[in-house]
Protein backbone atom coordinates (compact mmCIF):
# COMPACT_ATOMS: atom_id res chain seq x y z
CA UNK A 1 0.00 0.00 0.00
CA UNK A 2 1.37 3.69 -0.53
CA UNK A 3 0.19 6.47 0.51
CA UNK A 4 -0.20 9.75 -1.59
CA UNK A 5 -1.36 13.61 -0.73
CA UNK A 6 -4.21 14.73 -3.21
CA UNK A 7 -5.03 18.56 -2.88
CA UNK A 8 -3.80 18.34 0.51
CA UNK A 9 -6.14 15.22 1.25
CA UNK A 10 -4.34 12.11 2.05
CA UNK A 11 -5.37 8.66 0.85
CA UNK A 12 -3.94 5.20 0.54
CA UNK A 13 -4.34 3.32 -2.47
CA UNK A 14 -2.74 -0.05 -3.66
CA UNK A 15 0.74 -0.24 -5.50
CA UNK A 16 -0.09 0.60 -9.50
CA UNK A 17 -2.84 2.97 -8.83
CA UNK A 18 -2.84 6.13 -11.15
CA UNK A 19 -3.35 9.18 -9.78
CA UNK A 20 -6.55 9.64 -11.21
CA UNK A 21 -7.22 6.70 -9.47
CA UNK A 22 -6.57 7.22 -6.39
CA UNK A 23 -8.49 10.70 -6.71
CA UNK A 24 -11.91 9.13 -7.80
CA UNK A 25 -11.04 6.77 -4.14
CA UNK A 26 -11.59 10.60 -2.37
CA UNK A 27 -14.26 11.72 -4.77
CA UNK A 28 -15.81 14.95 -4.86
CA UNK A 29 -14.16 17.89 -6.59
CA UNK A 30 -10.44 16.84 -6.62
CA UNK A 31 -11.52 14.16 -9.18
CA UNK A 32 -9.72 15.44 -12.62
CA UNK A 33 -12.16 15.30 -15.49
CA UNK A 34 -11.33 12.76 -18.05
CA UNK A 35 -12.94 12.42 -21.69
CA UNK A 36 -10.75 9.72 -22.73
CA UNK A 37 -9.46 7.54 -19.93
CA UNK A 38 -12.15 5.22 -19.22
CA UNK A 39 -11.85 2.46 -16.12
CA UNK A 40 -13.31 0.25 -17.85
CA UNK A 41 -11.45 -0.02 -20.66
CA UNK A 42 -7.93 -1.09 -21.39
CA UNK A 43 -5.32 1.15 -22.87
CA UNK A 44 -7.40 3.90 -22.76
CA UNK A 45 -6.86 7.32 -21.67
CA UNK A 46 -3.69 9.74 -22.25
CA UNK A 47 -4.91 11.70 -24.82
CA UNK A 48 -7.27 13.72 -24.26
CA UNK A 49 -5.01 15.51 -21.14
CA UNK A 50 -8.02 16.82 -19.58
CA UNK A 51 -7.24 15.20 -16.37
CA UNK A 52 -3.42 17.44 -15.89
CA UNK A 53 -2.50 17.75 -12.83
CA UNK A 54 0.29 18.85 -10.91
CA UNK A 55 3.18 16.60 -9.17
CA UNK A 56 4.91 19.04 -6.21
CA UNK A 57 7.13 15.81 -5.22
CA UNK A 58 7.38 12.68 -6.98
CA UNK A 59 7.86 10.55 -4.06
CA UNK A 60 9.05 10.38 -0.62
CA UNK A 61 12.73 8.66 -2.08
CA UNK A 62 12.78 11.47 -4.39
CA UNK A 63 11.35 14.66 -3.36
CA UNK A 64 11.93 16.39 -6.56
CA UNK A 65 8.82 17.99 -8.66
CA UNK A 66 7.76 16.28 -12.08
CA UNK A 67 8.91 18.96 -14.61
CA UNK A 68 5.78 19.22 -16.47
CA UNK A 69 2.26 18.45 -15.70
CA UNK A 70 1.47 15.35 -15.87
CA UNK A 71 -1.85 13.04 -17.23
CA UNK A 72 -3.07 11.45 -13.92
CA UNK A 73 -4.98 9.04 -16.06
CA UNK A 74 -1.73 7.31 -16.69
CA UNK A 75 0.89 8.31 -13.76
CA UNK A 76 1.19 5.43 -11.22
CA UNK A 77 1.16 7.39 -7.63
CA UNK A 78 3.88 6.71 -5.78
CA UNK A 79 4.34 6.68 -2.30
CA UNK A 80 4.58 10.01 -0.48
CA UNK A 81 3.69 12.14 -3.75
CA UNK A 82 2.60 14.70 -3.11
CA UNK A 83 -0.13 16.05 -6.26
CA UNK A 84 -1.90 19.13 -6.51
CA UNK A 85 -5.12 19.63 -9.00
CA UNK A 86 -8.02 22.02 -8.12
CA UNK A 87 -4.91 24.09 -5.73
CA UNK A 88 -2.58 24.68 -8.78
CA UNK A 89 -3.59 27.81 -10.31
CA UNK A 90 -1.00 26.46 -13.23
CA UNK A 91 -3.82 23.19 -13.61
CA UNK A 92 -6.47 25.31 -13.85
CA UNK A 93 -4.67 27.62 -16.34
CA UNK A 94 -3.75 24.30 -18.43
CA UNK A 95 -7.28 22.69 -18.01
CA UNK A 96 -8.85 25.90 -20.29
CA UNK A 97 -6.07 25.40 -22.83
CA UNK A 98 -7.01 21.88 -22.80
CA UNK A 99 -10.75 22.71 -23.09
CA UNK A 100 -9.80 24.87 -25.69
CA UNK A 101 -8.32 22.68 -27.78
CA UNK A 102 -11.04 19.75 -27.78
CA UNK A 103 -13.19 22.59 -28.65
CA UNK A 104 -11.24 23.91 -31.74
CA UNK A 105 -12.52 21.55 -33.95
CA UNK A 106 -15.80 20.79 -32.14
CA UNK A 107 -19.22 22.22 -34.15
CA UNK A 108 -21.26 24.11 -31.70
CA UNK A 109 -24.66 22.38 -32.88
CA UNK A 110 -25.40 21.54 -29.28
CA UNK A 111 -28.96 22.40 -30.17
CA UNK A 112 -29.18 20.07 -33.14
CA UNK A 113 -27.17 17.24 -30.87
CA UNK A 114 -28.88 14.38 -29.09
CA UNK A 115 -25.98 14.47 -26.99
CA UNK A 116 -27.10 18.01 -25.79
CA UNK A 117 -27.80 17.09 -21.45
CA UNK A 118 -25.80 14.36 -20.77
CA UNK A 119 -22.37 15.42 -22.97
CA UNK A 120 -18.96 15.24 -21.28
CA UNK A 121 -17.92 17.82 -23.63
CA UNK A 122 -20.66 20.42 -22.52
CA UNK A 123 -19.79 19.85 -18.19
CA UNK A 124 -15.88 20.20 -19.05
CA UNK A 125 -16.22 23.28 -21.08
CA UNK A 126 -18.72 24.75 -19.20
CA UNK A 127 -17.21 24.17 -15.69
CA UNK A 128 -13.68 24.52 -17.28
CA UNK A 129 -13.42 25.92 -20.14
CA UNK A 130 -13.39 29.52 -21.37
CA UNK A 131 -17.48 31.54 -22.33
CA UNK A 132 -15.17 32.64 -25.48
CA UNK A 133 -12.93 31.02 -28.82
CA UNK A 134 -9.55 32.70 -29.22
CA UNK A 135 -9.76 31.19 -33.35
CA UNK A 136 -11.41 32.46 -35.99
CA UNK A 137 -10.70 29.70 -38.21
CA UNK A 138 -13.33 27.27 -40.08
CA UNK A 139 -13.98 24.04 -38.48
CA UNK A 140 -13.35 20.88 -40.12
CA UNK A 141 -15.78 19.05 -41.63
CA UNK A 142 -16.51 15.77 -42.72
CA UNK A 143 -18.95 14.10 -45.31
CA UNK A 144 -21.95 12.15 -43.89
CA UNK A 145 -20.37 8.47 -43.69
CA UNK A 146 -23.33 5.59 -42.61
CA UNK A 147 -21.96 3.07 -40.44
CA UNK A 148 -25.24 1.17 -39.81
CA UNK A 149 -29.11 0.66 -38.85
CA UNK A 150 -28.36 1.57 -35.29
CA UNK A 151 -25.40 3.93 -34.87
CA UNK A 152 -25.74 7.53 -36.28
CA UNK A 153 -21.84 8.88 -36.59
CA UNK A 154 -20.80 12.71 -36.69
CA UNK A 155 -17.52 12.49 -37.04
CA UNK A 156 -17.70 16.84 -37.07
CA UNK A 157 -18.19 16.27 -33.47
CA UNK A 158 -15.30 13.60 -32.48
CA UNK A 159 -12.73 14.90 -30.40
CA UNK A 160 -10.75 11.37 -30.86
CA UNK A 161 -10.77 9.59 -27.67
CA UNK A 162 -10.34 6.29 -28.92
CA UNK A 163 -12.87 4.85 -26.35
CA UNK A 164 -15.23 3.71 -29.18
CA UNK A 165 -12.36 1.60 -30.62
CA UNK A 166 -11.16 0.11 -27.78
CA UNK A 167 -14.96 -0.90 -26.79
CA UNK A 168 -15.13 -2.88 -29.88
CA UNK A 169 -11.42 -4.29 -29.22
CA UNK A 170 -12.36 -5.47 -26.03
CA UNK A 171 -16.59 -6.25 -25.63
CA UNK A 172 -16.93 -7.70 -29.31
CA UNK A 173 -15.08 -10.57 -30.99
CA UNK A 174 -14.17 -8.60 -33.90
CA UNK A 175 -13.57 -4.88 -34.62
CA UNK A 176 -14.65 -3.25 -37.74
CA UNK A 177 -13.73 0.10 -37.81
CA UNK A 178 -11.21 2.58 -35.89
CA UNK A 179 -9.10 5.50 -35.92
CA UNK A 180 -7.98 6.39 -40.20
CA UNK A 181 -5.36 8.94 -41.23
CA UNK A 182 -3.66 11.09 -39.18
CA UNK A 183 -3.42 14.62 -38.00
CA UNK A 184 -6.27 17.00 -38.53
CA UNK A 185 -8.15 14.38 -41.05
CA UNK A 186 -8.39 11.38 -38.69
CA UNK A 187 -11.16 10.17 -38.41
CA UNK A 188 -13.70 7.33 -37.10
CA UNK A 189 -14.69 5.10 -39.90
CA UNK A 190 -14.74 1.53 -40.88
CA UNK A 191 -12.91 2.25 -44.58
CA UNK A 192 -14.77 0.22 -46.60
CA UNK A 193 -18.15 0.77 -46.12
CA UNK A 194 -19.51 -1.57 -43.50
CA UNK A 195 -22.04 -1.84 -41.79
CA UNK A 196 -21.16 -2.30 -37.38
CA UNK A 197 -23.78 -5.09 -36.13
CA UNK A 198 -22.65 -6.40 -33.57
CA UNK A 199 -24.43 -8.14 -30.28
CA UNK A 200 -22.15 -5.28 -28.01
CA UNK A 201 -21.82 -2.46 -30.83
CA UNK A 202 -24.52 -0.15 -28.95
CA UNK A 203 -22.27 0.65 -25.85
CA UNK A 204 -20.27 2.83 -28.42
CA UNK A 205 -22.88 5.46 -27.46
CA UNK A 206 -22.80 4.98 -23.72
CA UNK A 207 -18.90 5.06 -24.14
CA UNK A 208 -18.93 8.28 -26.25
CA UNK A 209 -18.20 11.07 -24.49
CA UNK A 210 -19.23 13.62 -27.36
CA UNK A 211 -22.48 13.38 -29.47
CA UNK A 212 -19.96 12.11 -32.32
CA UNK A 213 -22.08 8.50 -31.79
CA UNK A 214 -25.56 8.64 -31.06
CA UNK A 215 -28.66 6.31 -31.11
CA UNK A 216 -30.04 6.40 -34.38
CA UNK A 217 -33.42 4.53 -33.01
CA UNK A 218 -33.45 7.72 -31.18
CA UNK A 219 -32.46 9.95 -33.76
CA UNK A 220 -34.21 13.90 -32.90
CA UNK A 221 -37.26 11.71 -31.19
CA UNK A 222 -36.80 13.95 -28.06
CA UNK A 223 -34.34 15.91 -25.75
CA UNK A 224 -33.22 14.15 -23.05
CA UNK A 225 -34.29 16.61 -20.15
CA UNK A 226 -37.98 15.87 -21.30
CA UNK A 227 -38.12 12.25 -20.36
CA UNK A 228 -37.76 10.69 -17.12
CA UNK A 229 -34.31 7.82 -16.46
CA UNK A 230 -35.93 5.27 -14.58
CA UNK A 231 -34.48 2.39 -13.59
CA UNK A 232 -35.25 -1.26 -15.18
CA UNK A 233 -34.07 -4.79 -15.67
CA UNK A 234 -35.08 -7.72 -17.72
CA UNK A 235 -34.08 -11.53 -18.37
CA UNK A 236 -31.16 -11.30 -20.90
CA UNK A 237 -29.52 -14.50 -22.25
CA UNK A 238 -26.46 -12.34 -23.38
CA UNK A 239 -26.19 -9.76 -20.47
CA UNK A 240 -27.16 -8.54 -17.07
CA UNK A 241 -29.76 -6.56 -18.57
CA UNK A 242 -29.89 -3.75 -15.77
CA UNK A 243 -30.57 -0.62 -17.91
CA UNK A 244 -32.40 2.84 -17.41
CA UNK A 245 -34.78 3.11 -19.36
CA UNK A 246 -35.94 6.75 -20.75
CA UNK A 247 -39.73 7.57 -20.75
CA UNK A 248 -42.16 9.95 -21.19
CA UNK A 249 -46.05 8.48 -20.43
CA UNK A 250 -45.67 4.95 -21.18
CA UNK A 251 -43.59 5.27 -24.05
CA UNK A 252 -40.02 3.94 -23.78
CA UNK A 253 -38.15 6.54 -25.79
CA UNK A 254 -34.60 4.79 -25.51
CA UNK A 255 -32.56 2.49 -23.32
CA UNK A 256 -29.03 3.38 -22.25
CA UNK A 257 -26.74 1.41 -19.74
CA UNK A 258 -26.54 2.19 -16.19
CA UNK A 259 -23.81 4.76 -15.63
CA UNK A 260 -22.00 5.72 -12.39
CA UNK A 261 -20.97 8.90 -11.13
CA UNK A 262 -17.87 9.23 -12.97
CA UNK A 263 -20.19 8.86 -15.88
CA UNK A 264 -18.94 5.24 -16.56
CA UNK A 265 -21.51 2.61 -17.57
CA UNK A 266 -21.71 -0.06 -14.54
CA UNK A 267 -22.63 -3.15 -16.99
CA UNK A 268 -22.19 -2.98 -21.02
CA UNK A 269 -25.89 -4.16 -22.29
CA UNK A 270 -26.27 -6.07 -25.23
CA UNK A 271 -28.45 -4.66 -28.56
CA UNK A 272 -30.84 -6.70 -28.16
CA UNK A 273 -31.81 -4.92 -24.62
CA UNK A 274 -30.95 -1.39 -26.06
CA UNK A 275 -32.46 -1.09 -29.71
CA UNK A 276 -35.34 -4.27 -29.51
CA UNK A 277 -37.18 -3.75 -26.35
CA UNK A 278 -38.69 -0.68 -26.49
CA UNK A 279 -42.47 -1.85 -24.42
CA UNK A 280 -42.49 -1.19 -21.14
CA UNK A 281 -44.04 -4.54 -20.72
CA UNK A 282 -40.60 -5.81 -21.61
CA UNK A 283 -39.15 -4.28 -18.44
CA UNK A 284 -39.35 -4.39 -14.74
CA UNK A 285 -39.20 -1.27 -13.22
CA UNK A 286 -37.26 -0.77 -9.84
CA UNK A 287 -37.72 2.94 -9.66
CA UNK A 288 -36.67 6.76 -11.17
CA UNK A 289 -33.08 6.93 -11.23
CA UNK A 290 -31.31 9.58 -9.18
CA UNK A 291 -30.29 12.37 -11.19
CA UNK A 292 -27.72 14.76 -9.92
CA UNK A 293 -29.74 18.30 -9.21
CA UNK A 294 -27.25 20.54 -10.80
CA UNK A 295 -28.52 17.97 -14.33
CA UNK A 296 -30.45 19.67 -16.83
CA UNK A 297 -32.35 16.18 -16.73
CA UNK A 298 -33.89 16.88 -13.71
CA UNK A 299 -35.18 20.39 -14.38
CA UNK A 300 -39.21 20.37 -14.67
CA UNK A 301 -38.57 16.94 -12.65
CA UNK A 302 -40.66 16.80 -9.53
CA UNK A 303 -40.06 14.16 -7.09
CA UNK A 304 -42.49 12.50 -4.70
CA UNK A 305 -41.27 12.68 -1.60
CA UNK A 306 -42.56 10.37 1.44
CA UNK A 307 -45.36 11.75 3.31
CA UNK A 308 -43.70 12.83 6.24
CA UNK A 309 -47.08 12.08 9.11
CA UNK A 310 -48.18 13.90 11.68
CA UNK A 311 -47.40 13.49 15.16
CA UNK A 312 -49.95 12.59 17.60
CA UNK A 313 -49.58 15.49 20.37
CA UNK A 314 -51.44 12.93 22.73
CA UNK A 315 -49.51 10.04 22.00
CA UNK A 316 -46.58 11.33 20.58
CA UNK A 317 -46.49 9.09 17.74
CA UNK A 318 -46.25 9.70 13.95
CA UNK A 319 -49.33 8.79 12.21
CA UNK B 1 -64.47 56.54 27.23
CA UNK B 2 -61.15 54.96 25.70
CA UNK B 3 -60.84 55.69 21.48
CA UNK B 4 -60.86 52.38 20.40
CA UNK B 5 -58.32 53.54 17.52
CA UNK B 6 -55.94 55.78 16.98
CA UNK B 7 -57.42 57.57 13.93
CA UNK B 8 -61.01 58.16 15.66
CA UNK B 9 -61.75 62.26 15.57
CA UNK B 10 -63.91 63.81 17.97
CA UNK B 11 -66.68 65.22 16.42
CA UNK B 12 -67.38 69.25 17.42
CA UNK B 13 -70.51 71.57 16.79
CA UNK B 14 -69.53 74.54 15.99
CA UNK B 15 -71.72 77.18 14.87
CA UNK B 16 -71.62 77.93 11.06
CA UNK B 17 -70.72 81.18 9.86
CA UNK B 18 -72.82 83.09 7.28
CA UNK B 19 -70.93 82.33 4.33
CA UNK B 20 -70.50 78.48 5.42
CA UNK B 21 -74.37 78.68 5.16
CA UNK B 22 -75.03 80.02 2.03
CA UNK B 23 -73.20 77.02 0.65
CA UNK B 24 -72.33 78.70 -2.46
CA UNK B 25 -68.44 79.37 -2.04
CA UNK B 26 -68.55 76.03 -1.25
CA UNK B 27 -70.66 74.91 -4.78
CA UNK B 28 -68.52 77.10 -6.91
CA UNK B 29 -64.92 75.74 -5.55
CA UNK B 30 -66.01 72.32 -6.47
CA UNK B 31 -67.79 73.74 -9.72
CA UNK B 32 -64.31 75.17 -10.83
CA UNK B 33 -62.44 71.97 -10.66
CA UNK B 34 -65.30 70.37 -12.01
CA UNK B 35 -64.85 72.33 -15.27
CA UNK B 36 -61.36 72.95 -14.90
CA UNK B 37 -60.80 68.93 -16.06
CA UNK B 38 -62.75 70.28 -19.59
CA UNK B 39 -59.65 72.32 -20.63
CA UNK B 40 -56.53 69.71 -19.32
CA UNK B 41 -55.40 66.95 -21.47
CA UNK B 42 -57.84 63.78 -22.02
CA UNK B 43 -56.45 60.95 -20.00
CA UNK B 44 -58.68 58.44 -22.16
CA UNK B 45 -58.40 57.95 -25.54
CA UNK B 46 -61.22 56.48 -28.32
CA UNK B 47 -60.13 53.05 -28.29
CA UNK B 48 -60.76 50.96 -31.14
CA UNK B 49 -60.25 54.33 -33.22
CA UNK B 50 -56.74 55.17 -31.32
CA UNK B 51 -54.40 52.97 -29.80
CA UNK B 52 -51.59 53.71 -27.89
CA UNK B 53 -48.31 52.98 -28.97
CA UNK B 54 -46.58 49.64 -27.38
CA UNK B 55 -43.92 49.39 -25.43
CA UNK B 56 -40.89 47.90 -27.71
CA UNK B 57 -40.25 45.41 -25.24
CA UNK B 58 -43.85 44.39 -24.62
CA UNK B 59 -43.98 41.15 -24.48
CA UNK B 60 -46.90 39.63 -25.90
CA UNK B 61 -47.55 36.99 -28.52
CA UNK B 62 -44.82 35.18 -30.00
CA UNK B 63 -43.09 34.83 -33.18
CA UNK B 64 -41.03 32.28 -34.27
CA UNK B 65 -38.82 33.84 -37.04
CA UNK B 66 -37.01 33.01 -40.28
CA UNK B 67 -33.86 34.09 -41.30
CA UNK B 68 -33.13 36.37 -44.77
CA UNK B 69 -33.71 33.33 -46.90
CA UNK B 70 -37.12 32.43 -45.23
CA UNK B 71 -35.92 29.18 -43.58
CA UNK B 72 -37.07 28.32 -39.96
CA UNK B 73 -34.48 29.37 -37.41
CA UNK B 74 -35.90 26.92 -34.98
CA UNK B 75 -34.17 23.90 -34.77
CA UNK B 76 -36.61 22.18 -31.35
CA UNK B 77 -33.69 21.95 -29.41
CA UNK B 78 -36.08 22.53 -26.39
CA UNK B 79 -33.95 24.89 -24.09
CA UNK B 80 -37.22 27.19 -24.08
CA UNK B 81 -39.46 24.38 -23.36
CA UNK B 82 -37.11 23.73 -20.68
CA UNK B 83 -36.66 27.13 -19.51
CA UNK B 84 -40.78 27.42 -19.62
CA UNK B 85 -41.70 28.40 -15.97
CA UNK B 86 -45.37 27.37 -17.16
CA UNK B 87 -44.57 24.43 -19.04
CA UNK B 88 -46.50 26.13 -22.14
CA UNK B 89 -44.33 25.14 -24.65
CA UNK B 90 -44.01 21.68 -26.69
CA UNK B 91 -42.42 20.58 -29.41
CA UNK B 92 -41.84 17.06 -31.75
CA UNK B 93 -38.93 17.72 -33.78
CA UNK B 94 -37.99 15.75 -37.22
CA UNK B 95 -34.81 15.33 -39.29
CA UNK B 96 -35.11 17.40 -42.34
CA UNK B 97 -35.21 15.43 -45.69
CA UNK B 98 -32.94 15.99 -48.68
CA UNK B 99 -34.91 18.97 -50.83
CA UNK B 100 -36.00 20.74 -47.55
CA UNK B 101 -32.88 23.08 -47.09
CA UNK B 102 -34.74 25.69 -48.37
CA UNK B 103 -37.53 25.36 -45.77
CA UNK B 104 -35.32 24.61 -42.64
CA UNK B 105 -32.27 26.38 -41.36
CA UNK B 106 -30.56 22.98 -39.84
CA UNK B 107 -31.51 19.55 -40.13
CA UNK B 108 -33.14 19.25 -37.50
CA UNK B 109 -36.37 21.42 -37.18
CA UNK B 110 -39.49 21.34 -34.70
CA UNK B 111 -42.43 19.82 -37.05
CA UNK B 112 -45.14 20.29 -33.83
CA UNK B 113 -44.23 23.18 -31.82
CA UNK B 114 -47.21 24.64 -29.51
CA UNK B 115 -47.80 27.11 -26.79
CA UNK B 116 -50.53 26.93 -24.52
CA UNK B 117 -51.37 30.81 -24.71
CA UNK B 118 -53.44 30.24 -21.61
CA UNK B 119 -51.02 28.74 -19.58
CA UNK B 120 -48.37 31.18 -20.28
CA UNK B 121 -46.94 33.85 -18.57
CA UNK B 122 -45.19 35.70 -21.03
CA UNK B 123 -41.73 36.10 -19.09
CA UNK B 124 -39.93 36.16 -22.02
CA UNK B 125 -37.82 33.44 -20.36
CA UNK B 126 -38.23 31.21 -23.79
CA UNK B 127 -36.57 34.07 -25.72
CA UNK B 128 -33.72 34.26 -23.76
CA UNK B 129 -33.06 30.87 -23.42
CA UNK B 130 -33.49 30.53 -27.73
CA UNK B 131 -29.67 29.66 -28.99
CA UNK B 132 -30.52 30.34 -32.97
CA UNK B 133 -32.76 33.66 -31.99
CA UNK B 134 -35.94 31.98 -33.29
CA UNK B 135 -38.41 32.77 -31.00
CA UNK B 136 -39.21 36.33 -30.08
CA UNK B 137 -42.51 37.70 -27.84
CA UNK B 138 -43.88 40.42 -29.67
CA UNK B 139 -46.08 43.86 -29.27
CA UNK B 140 -48.89 41.64 -31.05
CA UNK B 141 -51.83 40.51 -28.20
CA UNK B 142 -53.39 37.30 -27.57
CA UNK B 143 -56.64 37.36 -29.32
CA UNK B 144 -59.77 36.41 -26.98
CA UNK B 145 -61.61 32.90 -27.96
CA UNK B 146 -65.02 31.05 -26.79
CA UNK B 147 -63.17 27.85 -26.32
CA UNK B 148 -59.55 26.58 -24.52
CA UNK B 149 -58.61 24.56 -27.72
CA UNK B 150 -57.92 27.71 -30.09
CA UNK B 151 -55.45 29.15 -27.43
CA UNK B 152 -53.17 26.39 -28.40
CA UNK B 153 -50.89 27.74 -30.76
CA UNK B 154 -49.35 25.95 -33.20
CA UNK B 155 -46.79 26.55 -35.88
CA UNK B 156 -49.58 28.52 -38.80
CA UNK B 157 -49.83 30.86 -35.74
CA UNK B 158 -46.32 31.21 -34.71
CA UNK B 159 -44.25 31.30 -37.65
CA UNK B 160 -43.61 34.07 -39.29
CA UNK B 161 -44.86 34.57 -42.85
CA UNK B 162 -42.07 33.74 -45.14
CA UNK B 163 -42.95 36.78 -47.20
CA UNK B 164 -40.25 39.76 -46.75
CA UNK B 165 -42.96 42.28 -46.78
CA UNK B 166 -45.22 40.51 -43.76
CA UNK B 167 -42.28 39.82 -41.65
CA UNK B 168 -42.78 40.48 -37.88
CA UNK B 169 -40.20 43.57 -36.76
CA UNK B 170 -38.41 42.32 -33.77
CA UNK B 171 -35.39 45.17 -34.22
CA UNK B 172 -36.73 47.15 -31.09
CA UNK B 173 -35.95 44.30 -29.06
CA UNK B 174 -32.27 43.81 -30.02
CA UNK B 175 -30.33 46.72 -28.35
CA UNK B 176 -27.32 48.12 -29.68
CA UNK B 177 -25.11 45.76 -27.17
CA UNK B 178 -26.82 42.24 -28.56
CA UNK B 179 -26.27 43.67 -32.06
CA UNK B 180 -23.08 43.99 -31.44
CA UNK B 181 -22.62 40.45 -29.76
CA UNK B 182 -23.87 39.00 -32.62
CA UNK B 183 -21.22 40.44 -34.78
CA UNK B 184 -18.93 39.34 -32.36
CA UNK B 185 -16.94 36.14 -34.48
CA UNK B 186 -15.58 35.19 -30.92
CA UNK B 187 -18.90 34.00 -29.76
CA UNK B 188 -19.05 31.20 -31.96
CA UNK B 189 -22.77 30.04 -31.76
CA UNK B 190 -23.69 33.17 -33.24
CA UNK B 191 -23.55 32.21 -37.06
Amino acid sequence: MIRLTIDNIAVTVEEGTTILQAARKIGGKVVPPAMCYYSKLKGSGGKCRTCLVKVVQSSAKDPRPMPKLVASCSTPAQDGMVVQNITSPEVVEARKGIVEFLLLNHPLDCPVCDQAGECDLQDLSYGHGTEITATEEYRREFPVTDIGDLIQLHMNRCILCYRCVYTAEQLTDQRVHGVLYRGDTAEIGTFIAQNIDNDFSGNMIDVCPVGALTDKTFRFKSRVWFLRPMDAYRDCRVCKGKAVIWMAGDEIYRVTARKDRFGEVEDFICNECRFDHKHPEDWVVEGPRSIKRESVISANHYLQKEDPGVIDPIKGTIT
Amino acid sequence: MEPLTQRSKTVSDKKMTFAEKLYLPAILGGMRITFGHLFKKKTTIQFPEAKRPFAGVYRGRHVLKRDEAGRERCTACGLCAVACPAEAITMVAAERKPGEEGLYREEKYAAVYEINMLRCIFCGDCEEACPKEAIFLTDRLVASEYQRKPFIYGKELLVEPADPEKRIDVSERQTPEVLAFKKDRQHKHNN
